[in-house]
């Protein structure tokens, strides 16, 4: 699916694994608190932001005259329930069926 | 090594879209049968006045402060499935729905004002709206729940 692409491209770059920490350690954070602990220049972090919002893991608003960053954790949710909750169900089945197996030949 | 659990902000924001019209999703978020399917159960009535919960025995009231379907929905939030959170001061959420050109539509939900909230702020963090707004897309997507 084209949404998952983007969201996994995002995720692929340490450097905007680093600012969606640092929404996750803070919520809700303007442009200059976000360069502030990235070795880079604001135009190199407004790139990144610019991925990240495009894949919708960051959300800008506006708060009075500043624009906010806003971590949005939704389509990392939604991957975890369309791929990683799917895999668990094989794997967990994939075990019980071993089980039976094993159990049913000792 | 990061924290297991989010700062608790005072503003969080969800943005997800969903493949249905406006009116659709307004419908889904105002009309308890619908609610019941993917809040945790919570049967929700909003109408302009009040929106009305309902878990099981127990029913609870917040106010409407902005009724403009199927665009804008504004309420206040009290939690009360908890002793905890009921005891703290009273938050908003505010549901913003955006028609875009490929026929899905932006969903984003604001829950702030959470200053006098601060474990309600912990509590709908993470999985808490996560967990409304994936099953709100399944519902509407698929006309099944996330969890049956």
């Amino acid at each position: 699916m084209e949404d998952d692409d983007a969201v996994f491209r995002a995720l692929a770059d340490p450097t905007r694994r680093f600012l969606l920490d640092r929404l996750f350690e803070r919520d809700g954070r303007s442009l200059g608190e976000l360069e502030d602990g990235v070795a880079m220049t604001r135009f190199g972090v407004m790139k990144h932001l610019r991925v990240l919002e495009e894949a919708g893991l960051v959300v800008r608003r506006k708060s009075g005259r500043e624009s906010l960053h806003f971590l949005n954790p939704v389509p990392i949710r939604l991957i975890h329930d369309r791929w990683i909750d799917k895999y668990n169900e094989h794997r967990v089945s994939a075990l019980a069926n071993l089980k039976t197996e094993l159990e049913e030949t000792a | 090594m990061m924290t297991a659990t989010m700062a608790a902000t005072t503003t969080q924001v969800y943005q997800v879209f969903i493949r249905a019209t406006p009116e659709a999703i307004w419908e889904a978020i105002t009309k308890p049968e619908f609610t019941e399917r993917y809040f945790y159960g919570v049967r929700i009535h909003t109408v302009p006045e009040r929106r009305r919960t309902q878990w099981q025995e127990e029913v609870g009231e917040d106010p409407v402060f902005e009724y403009d379907p199927p665009r804008r929905l504004v309420h206040g939030w009290h939690s009360k499935w908890n002793e905890e959170l009921s005891a703290e001061e009273p938050s908003r959420v505010t549901w913003e729905l955006e028609p875009q050109e490929d026929g899905t539509t932006l969903l984003t939900v604001v829950h702030d004002q959470l200053e006098g909230a601060p474990k309600t702020a912990e509590s709908v963090s993470g999985p808490g709206w996560m967990r409304v707004l994936s099953g709100l897309k399944t519902l509407l997507e698929t006309g099944e729940p996330l969890v049956p």
